[in-house]
């Protein structure tokens, strides 16, 4: 319903780079030039159906095409990196129906175009682009899931993170990017992503000091993840 | 059939005599349906069984005789030991078993090898049996089904799914004679009409209805409170007649207000009289302890919400109190049933209204009792997410003939209309996904083979199918334990109200205050606290409304200065001074009111439409105000009527109510609106699209599940004629929402008429105490979402 990324966006710095994070859940940095989604799971439904599991409307590929379609109109990027998962699974990307594919081809078309490898999709899409393990530039470098270590200026995905937040008006649920001062995590870009609670331990344990989440939604929200959060 | 000279020594020995309605029954043993209603203690069970009993034992024969069908798995139970007694006194040859979820599954094994002869189960056991592939032969040779409680079955989909597999099984079993046991009820021919095989072939048995109940309202030293829903005024003389009476039953309507009464009964309980609380949040082993006390005559009260509506029949209990307004006359009757269980003795029963309104609605409501007046609530056309389930289960044990399918399917009372149409686009449905993309052919669930019959593409489909059985879609809750090793169970609660806790807040639940420690693998850990005022309110949940004839009722006697004799004159008296400063409600019309209080101005709409209705006008009113420019800040809701605040005053609120905009308001916000996506998440469950979230399967922290809204909304922007968009309209259509009770409330807006008085009125005071404010919505929700997350950043020293 409300998607104004230029007009409601977040302004922060990671290692010195400046960036934005828009409330579509994409990551925009205006220096390079380089937009940044993350878990696009295209052909999801697609691949639960060919698993045999329930038929779910099958209109979850052409949603996110359509918000990446709006992302790179807005933007204009230089270089498009995919933080992984970008296909549910490698056969689903090679069964994109011929109208999908070519509406992904002109979006390629005159930029650069970057897969990071992910676990739902391990290997060469083969739809144009660049497949790569990870990708460093200047102070950051892109990858599909956080190291313990070492993730000083890291942009990843993976962990779909979201945030509740017991408000006035109620209990409202958000995507979220979680940052630290070293690492960003964004939150999925796909139409058919869950999440998982940006409080979960599996997240937690892999921020540093100063921890916080940026809610997306009409308005960004900041948000620390400190101890002094509720738990539930 | 006539009853053998055994069965005549048996009553005998017993001292009894049968009652007429169950020598009717047993003369009509080879009819093809017969409905029997008879009032709750007039041995409707014997009646059903009677036919049974004799057959066999004039015949006796092994494999499955006669199925039994109870909504509660406690009463299949419950029965099987009753039967026990006559089958061993009369020497029969007859195994009993029941067959629950509960049944433990090496006897669910053997049963299916070898039926007994009675077998008694619950509506969604009955569909797992009949989605087996050895269906035919574990019902070969069946006679007779007797569904109990059927008048509450009707009204809801478990119901529908039953009369669905009724129909499965006179395919299989063609000389099935069917019994429908049920209390009293508004319309016995409809109720006939649902659970005949074809129209006009059910008969209805009315047994004697017994005594007029001896009902009245609790008149207490104090008037009750303006306001509010607990009754904690009457605790006292509540307290009274419980110690008069030999055992009680008190009613109340929802969990939150039975913990708080139950607190305040025990409050003033000084000399320790034994009372016990029940209710469905409660543990089941808490619940079983409770039952088990009852049935041992060790209790002298029991605090309950409608979870004891049905059920086991307790003789000894000799009074009921319904505390509240019992906003439905035929269950108020049922619950009145309750008492008294010896069908000679009139039940005695009192009405404890929670608040002025109440006083009139309470009123009302014993009115209703005494004509007869009891309101609709059964559902006109069976609902299509139940037919998708039923068509994929029906899959299950084989393949599918459509053309036969959808005959057997119309024999089914609730689905006598449904047209072939319909019923392609369900098969359509369960076989492709019917997306007006056609995504699936690969993947279809059914494929149509070469003799045009259908069956699962994958056999292995059948495992999930079996799975996600079911129309009862639970609210996903946690159990509470005391913290600690092996900590004892107190109960659950819902999901939504576990994730506003913080550790340090207070509740009640079970009767007693605890404080919330933390979450542990999906359980809920309090401690004990002492203190007597919890910080938070107890667990939400849906409201009933006030049925519409109880409301017609009650705008009656507003109305009507003649009928206000019956009323303590603290509610005249009240009546008196709403006429004299504002006016009276009347029937078809529609009375508004606007004044200014503490620099607010105020709106009350009188609508009687009911609290969900209401919920909705005052969403819908506070949009078109803002539009208006008039400022509104917040309302609240009622059975009775809606209050609005606002910066500005509604000198002519006929714009605001004009049909035309309100319908359009409406479109816009039912398909935004949350109780949508609940309810398409309820159907897409039953339909089999998504599946239920199995206790235990649940997939704590991982990202792999996503919510339902994202379908809702896709489907809404790619495919808005799908069946799935349908089907949730209908049921918000059904009641969830109470579209049809705006729409009754908006013809009557034509006779508005609005008072500008000086200062609130008699009326509008008690709505002004009303909890449950709602703030508006729409800009506050991202403003309240800023101002949480800055009051935490400032806590975190951020920001």
């Amino acid at each position: 319903m409300f998607r104004f990324c230029i007009l409601m966006s977040f302004k922060f710095q990671l290692q010195g780079a400046e960036l934005v994070a828009c409330s579509t859940g994409a990551l925009w940095w205006p220096e390079a030039r380089l937009l940044t989604v993350a878990d696009l799971h295209l052909g999801r439904a697609e691949r639960l159906a060919r698993r045999g599991g329930t038929l779910l409307p099958p209109y979850d590929t052409m949603e996110t095409l359509a918000r990446l379609e709006a992302a790179v109109l807005e933007f204009d990027p230089r270089t498009v990196v995919c933080l992984g998962d970008s296909f549910d699974d490698l056969a689903a990307a090679h069964r994109l129906e011929d109208g999908i594919r070519a509406r992904l081809s002109s979006l390629l078309l005159g930029r650069r175009w970057v897969w990071v490898e992910g676990n739902h999709d391990p290997g060469d899409p083969q739809l144009g682009g660049t497949h790569m393990a990870e990708l460093a530039r200047g102070p950051l470098t892109f990858r599909h899931i956080t190291h313990r270590t070492g993730g000083r200026g890291e942009v990843s995905g993976h962990f779909h993170p979201k945030m509740s937040l017991t408000t006035r008006a109620g209990r409202i649920t958000r995507p979220c990017f979680l940052r630290d001062r070293e690492r960003l995590i964004l939150p999925a870009f796909g139409a058919y992503t869950g999440g998982l609670d940006a409080r979960d331990p599996a997240l937690t344990r892999r921020l540093g000091l100063g921890a916080e989440a940026i809610l997306t939604g009409p308005t960004p929200v900041r948000v620390p993840l400190g101890p002094t959060q509720q738990t539930a | 059939m006539t009853l053998p000279p055994q069965f005549q020594d048996w009553f005998a020995a017993r001292g009894w005599a049968p009652h007429r309605h169950q020598l009717d029954l047993l003369a009509r043993a080879e009819a093809r349906a017969t409905l029997l209603i008879a009032p709750t203690g007039g041995g409707k069970t014997l009646a059903g069984f009677l036919p049974t009993l004799v057959d066999l034992a004039e015949r006796p024969r092994t494999g499955m005789h006669t199925l039994y069908v109870s909504p509660l798995k406690a009463l299949a139970a419950d029965i099987r030991r009753n039967l026990t007694t006559p089958v061993a006194e009369l020497n029969l040859d007859i195994r009993v078993e029941d067959r629950t979820g509960d049944t433990p599954s090496s006897a669910r094994a053997r049963q299916r090898a070898d039926p007994p002869q009675i077998l008694l189960t619950t509506p969604e056991s009955l569909a797992l049996l009949l989605s087996y592939e050895d269906a035919p032969r574990i019902f070969a040779g069946l006679r007779r089904v007797v569904v109990d409680e059927i008048h509450a079955l009707a009204e809801s989909k478990r119901g529908d799914q039953l009369i669905l597999g009724l129909s499965r099984l006179e395919t299989l079993c063609p000389s099935l004679s069917r019994v429908g046991l049920s209390a009293t009820v508004d319309d016995p021919a409809a109720l006939a009409e649902y659970l005949a095989p074809a129209t006009g072939a059910c008969d209805i048995v009315e047994a004697d209805p017994g005594p007029a109940p001896n009902i009245r309202l609790l008149e207490t030293e104090d008037p009750p409170p303006w306001a509010g829903a607990g009754g904690r005024y009457a605790a006292r003389a509540i307290l009274d007649e419980i110690r008069k009476a030999a055992t009680t039953l008190v009613f109340i309507n929802t969990r939150a207000t039975a913990e708080l009464f139950f607190q305040e009964l025990w409050a003033h309980n000084d000399e320790g009289l034994p009372i016990a609380l029940h209710h469905g949040s409660l543990s089941r082993e808490a619940r079983a302890r409770v039952e088990g006390a009852m049935v041992a005559g060790e209790l002298k009260a029991i605090v309950c919400t409608g979870s004891l509506d049905l059920g086991i029949d307790w003789g000894d209990v000799d009074l009921v109190i319904q505390v509240g307004a019992p906003k439905n006359v035929k269950r108020l009757v049922q619950r009145i049933g309750r008492a008294g269980h010896r069908y000679d003795t009139p039940s005695r029963a009192l009405l404890v209204p929670a608040n002025r309104f109440e006083v009139v609605e309470c009123r009302a409501a014993l009115d209703a009792v005494h004509a007869g007046d009891l309101d609709r609530t059964m559902s006109d056309a069976g609902p299509l997410d139940v037919l998708c389930q039923h068509i994929l289960l029906t899959a299950c044990a084989g393949p599918i003939d459509a053309r036969a399918l959808f005959d057997e399917v119309r024999g089914a009372g609730p689905y006598r209309a449904l047209t072939r149409a319909a019923f392609d686009r369900c098969l359509d449905f369960c076989a492709t996904g019917g997306y007006a993309l056609r995504a699936y052919d690969r993947y279809q669930r059914l494929r149509e083979g070469d003799d045009g019959r259908w069956s699962l593409r994958d056999p292995r489909a059948a495992r999930g199918i079996r799975m996600n059985l079911g129309t009862i879609i639970a609210t996903e809750t946690l159990s509470v334990r005391f913290r600690g090793r092996g900590g004892k169970p107190i109960g659950e609660v819902e999901e939504p109200f576990a994730a506003t806790l913080v550790p340090g807040d207070t509740f009640l639940i079970g009767g007693q205050t605890v404080r919330y420690e933390g979450l542990r693998e999906m359980t809920i850990e309090v401690s004990k606290q002492p203190s007597k005022q919890p910080k938070i309110a107890v667990f939400g949940g849906m409201k009933m409304a006030t049925t519409l004839e109880l409301s017609r009722r009650v705008v009656e006697t507003l109305a009507d200065p003649a009928k206000w004799r019956t009323l303590p004159a603290h509610t005249a008296d009240w009546l008196r001074l709403q006429a004299e400063i504002s006016e009276l409600p009347e029937p078809g019309g529609l009375l508004t009111e606007a004044f200014w209080r503490g620099g607010r101005a105020y709106l009350a709409v009188y609508s009687f439409a009911g609290r969900n209705a209401n919920q909705t006008l005052g969403l819908l009113l506070t949009r078109r105000m803002e539009r208006e420019r008039l400022d509104p800040v917040g309302f609240v809701a009622t059975d009775y009527a809606v209050l609005i605040w606002s910066l500005k005053r509604v000198d002519d609120p006929r714009p605001l109510l004009s049909p035309e905009g309100m319908r359009d308001g409406l479109e816009t916000w039912l398909s935004e609106n949350a109780v949508m996506k609940r309810t398409f998440r309820a159907s897409a469950i039953i339909a089999g699209l998504i599946e239920r979230n199995l206790p235990g399967k649940r997939k704590t922290g991982k990202q792999a599940t996503f919510s339902s809204d994202i379908l809702y909304d896709t489907l809404r922007k790619y495919d808005p004629g799908h069946l799935m968009l349908e089907i949730t309209r209908a049921e918000a259509a059904r009641g969830l929402v109470d579209f049809d009770r705006i729409e009754e409330m908006l013809a009557r807006t034509e006779r508005n008429r609005h008072v500008i008085a000086s200062h609130v009125t008699p009326f509008a005071a008690p709505l002004m105490l009303e909890m449950g404010r709602v703030p508006i919505q729409g800009l506050a929700t991202e403003t309240a979402l800023e101002e949480e997350a800055q009051r935490m950043m400032a806590e975190a020293g951020l920001g």
